[in-house]
């Protein structure tokens, strides 16, 4: 098997548009503002619910400049910057030439829910005047779509749905296409927006979990530079395991994580003793940080954010390896192991 | 790589038997929308299927929890998984479009309300993985699970993943399939695009067609390495012999003119099988209705087949069932593998007067001819495309 690398990073946070952002908010231990979504119900009750958002984007040079990106929904514009932070403008350039085959696998978990809410809610006032435009963007794979016409690229494009470990999925698919030639670059992004509807439905799960929404983006190639992917076992689905601690047991068994002092473990913990049971299962005394406790639940997107937010680690130097874990709500749980 | 076990579930049908008889005696099978209010859409019909009872062995509980999407695909999966006589650890690929949308249609209905009673339980149920996780549990499959939504190109993909992950060693066998079922917003979606046939009877390159009707229903198969086959002395129904994937960048709903990722994608998998296309005996084709799908598919095949195009023959099996989205091109990957065992294929019906882009030997009707080889069509909103080919003959 080749060595499959990562060669690029992109982040889109609440803590701001870009990896930059992201990792200052990391390291501070800060959390960005919280918001709310605040809405009407037919019988006039007012329900408010606390977000993390992405800050509006200020700076257009975050964006790829494309027709298509005009109607997009905020998810398929997050998945944009994403990409296109991690494979840096030449590299775009390049893509756009036809000189590199891109790959593109989207993972998520909620999809284009803002444009298919408003549609929806269109369809049930006046269905035979309901909104042309909207609808394309509700389909799950609009932001691939985007993602694959911005690059002008005719190679392979999937959009994969599962629930909070399914990037590693992505990365598993995107490591087969490089191996097989089908690509020369793969970028798996994992994009995700919050509106009231999603945001609601997270509070009957715990209403300690802070919604939140976002994209990562990891470039992956064959023999290039930066970090190397060292391990991406199958996800452990819970048909086959319903243990929740005893499929993260397994899925750790198979990453083979050194508890040595140089690997750094992102792990997926949200800060509900119920959910971070698998992960506080693990005896481990290196380092180890929690992203969704600063950065909340941003559902299909926070396991990208903890790879990016690891190999980011690993490029700076702060570690020789990472290990990357997500507990799925009603799936599966995945993980993968990275070297410097 | 060789086909073990195949099962449907379709508005034509419950079933191998059912379908194919259909097929084969040229039956469409639309009827009016009672699923939801449709009195206010231009079109008013679709391939609505009959959902299955619970199958024994299914718990009450969980088949209460399944929405109507999930109950079909486990009817098919089931199917499938029977005939091939196998269970327990195997990945398992399936795609689909809208998942369990109507119960995301029902959680938005009670929020707006204000109502939180139940609410739980709808956006649990909601979620096409937890959905997929207790449909394997139910059947007795490991996974691990895979879920394409490559929108109507996804049951295509699906089986597509499944051919590859056998191809390169990484599993003996797999689980592959789509589905949707029919869900209100999907319909008025399309309705908004108008892109379904006012008629309800779409036309797949009839001159004056005018838009699809939409289908709903599940196909799936067991997917095997010949070797692991051959050792537990399974029954095969047919080698996969290729498959290709592009995606075209033209636009979001429409396909590029000239059917620039369909030609790749057929080129790639007729290059993969070994083949040349006059070797192809019969195209199922996306053929969905509409005035640019069908077209572009048109100009597509006339450009990869060049002057063997006359020769080959073409259909469109959404002429009688409709287009099942996320489950289509598993659906007619299915109805590809009943034309090998058969020997038959199925018509394009309603045509009245063929499109002046079709150079190829449209079937209007049912046909008994020598089917070895048989090709299928997926093409979605957002450029995905995907080719795959059976053939009849499982290498000695």
């Amino acid at each position: 098997m080749s060595r499959i690398t990562a060669s690029g990073i992109g982040a889109v946070s609440p803590a701001g548009w870009g990896l930059e952002p992201m990792m200052a908010a990391l390291d501070a231990n800060q959390r960005p503002e919280v918001g709310e979504f605040e809405r009407t119900t037919t019988g006039g009750e007012v329900v408010r619910t606390p977000v993390l958002r992405v800050p509006k984007l200020e700076d257009r040079s975050k964006l790829p400049r494309d027709p298509r990106l005009r109607r997009a929904s905020a998810v398929g514009k997050f998945a944009a910057a994403a990409m296109y932070e991690a494979l840096g403008v030449e590299r775009f350039e390049a893509v756009k030439a036809g000189d590199l085959r891109l790959g593109v696998v989207c993972t998520m978990m909620n999809g284009c829910v803002n444009y298919s809410n408003r549609f929806y809610g269109e369809v049930l006032e006046a269905p035979a005047t309901a909104s042309p435009i909207l609808f394309p963007e509700t389909v799950y794979n609009a932001p691939s779509s985007h993602l694959s016409a911005v690059a002008h690229s005719h190679a392979p494009n999937d959009t994969l749905v599962g629930d909070g470990a399914e990037f590693f999925t992505g990365l598993e698919l995107a490591a087969e296409w490089l191996e097989r030639g089908d690509c020369d670059l793969c970028v798996v992004v994992s994009p995700e927006e919050a509106d009231w509807l999603s945001a609601e439905a997270m509070g009957y799960y715990s209403s300690r979990m802070l919604p939140a929404e976002g994209a990562a983006a990891v470039v992956l190639e064959k023999d290039g530079a930066g970090p190397q992917l060292m391990a991406v076992p199958d996800s452990v689905n819970y048909a086959g395991e319903s243990d929740r601690v005893a499929a993260f047991a397994r899925l750790w068994q198979e990453l083979e994580a050194e508890d040595d002092g140089a690997t750094v473990w992102a792990d997926g913990r949200v800060g509900v003793g119920r959910f971070d049971l698998p992960e506080n299962s693990v005896s481990w005394s290196g380092p180890r940080f929690s992203l969704r406790r600063v950065l909340g639940e941003s559902l299909g997107a926070s396991a990208g954010l903890q790879t990016v937010a690891a190999l980011a680690r690993l490029n700076r130097s702060d570690a020789g390896s990472a290990i990357v874990t997500s507990v799925g709500g009603n799936e599966a749980v995945g993980g993968a192991r990275w070297s410097r | 790589m060789v086909i073990t076990g195949a099962g449907i579930v379709t508005s034509m049908g419950l079933g191998m038997s059912e379908n194919a008889a259909g097929f084969r005696e040229g039956r469409t099978a639309f009827r009016e929308v009672d699923l939801f209010d449709v009195s206010q859409q231009r079109t008013k019909s679709a391939g609505q299927a009959v959902l299955p009872e619970k199958p024994p062995g299914v718990g009450a509980r969980a088949w209460e929890r399944m929405d109507r999407g999930t109950r079909f695909a486990l009817v098919a999966a089931r199917e499938a998984l029977d005939e091939a006589g196998v269970s327990g650890a195997m990945p398992v690929v399936i795609g689909t479009s809208a998942g369990a949308m109507p119960i995301g249609e029902d959680f938005y209905r009670h929020a707006i309300a204000g109502e939180r009673l139940g609410q739980f339980r709808r956006v649990e149920c909601y979620q096409p993985q937890g959905q997929l996780t207790r449909m394997m549990a139910e059947l007795g499959v490991a996974g691990p699970l895979r879920i394409i939504s490559n929108a109507c190109a996804s049951g295509a993909n699906a089986i597509g993943h499944a051919f590859q992950m056998i191809r390169e060693g990484k599993a003996d066998r797999v689980l592959a399939g789509g589905y949707d079922g029919l869900a209100q917003l999907v319909f008025a979606g399309f309705d908004s695009l108008q892109a379904l046939s006012p008629s309800g009877v779409p036309r797949p390159f009839d001159a004056a067609r005018d838009g699809l009707a939409i289908g709903e229903g599940a196909g799936f198969v067991v997917v095997e390495s010949l070797e692991a086959a051959r050792e537990r002395g399974a029954r095969m129904r047919a080698s996969v012999l290729g498959y290709g994937a592009a995606t075209d960048i033209h636009h979001l709903t429409q396909p590029h003119p000239e059917g620039d990722a369909a030609l790749l994608t057929m080129t790639e998998a007729t290059r993969m099988a070994g083949l040349e296309p006059e070797q192809i005996d019969y195209i199922n084709s996306h053929g969905t209705g509409t005035p640019l799908n069908d077209v572009a598919e048109a100009g597509a095949v006339r450009r990869w087949a060049g002057d063997a195009a006359g020769k080959i023959r073409l259909s469109s099996t959404k002429s009688s069932i409709g287009h099942l989205l996320g489950g289509a091109g598993a659906v007619e990957s299915v109805i590809c593998l009943m034309t090998l065992e058969g020997q038959w294929l199925p018509g394009s019906l309603g045509v009245r007067e063929v499109d002046p882009a079709v150079t190829f030997d449209l079937v209007r009707e049912p046909r008994e001819v020598e089917v070895r080889h048989a090709l299928t069509n997926s093409f979605g909103f957002g450029g995905a495309n995907a080719t795959l080919i059976f053939g009849r003959e499982v290498p000695a």
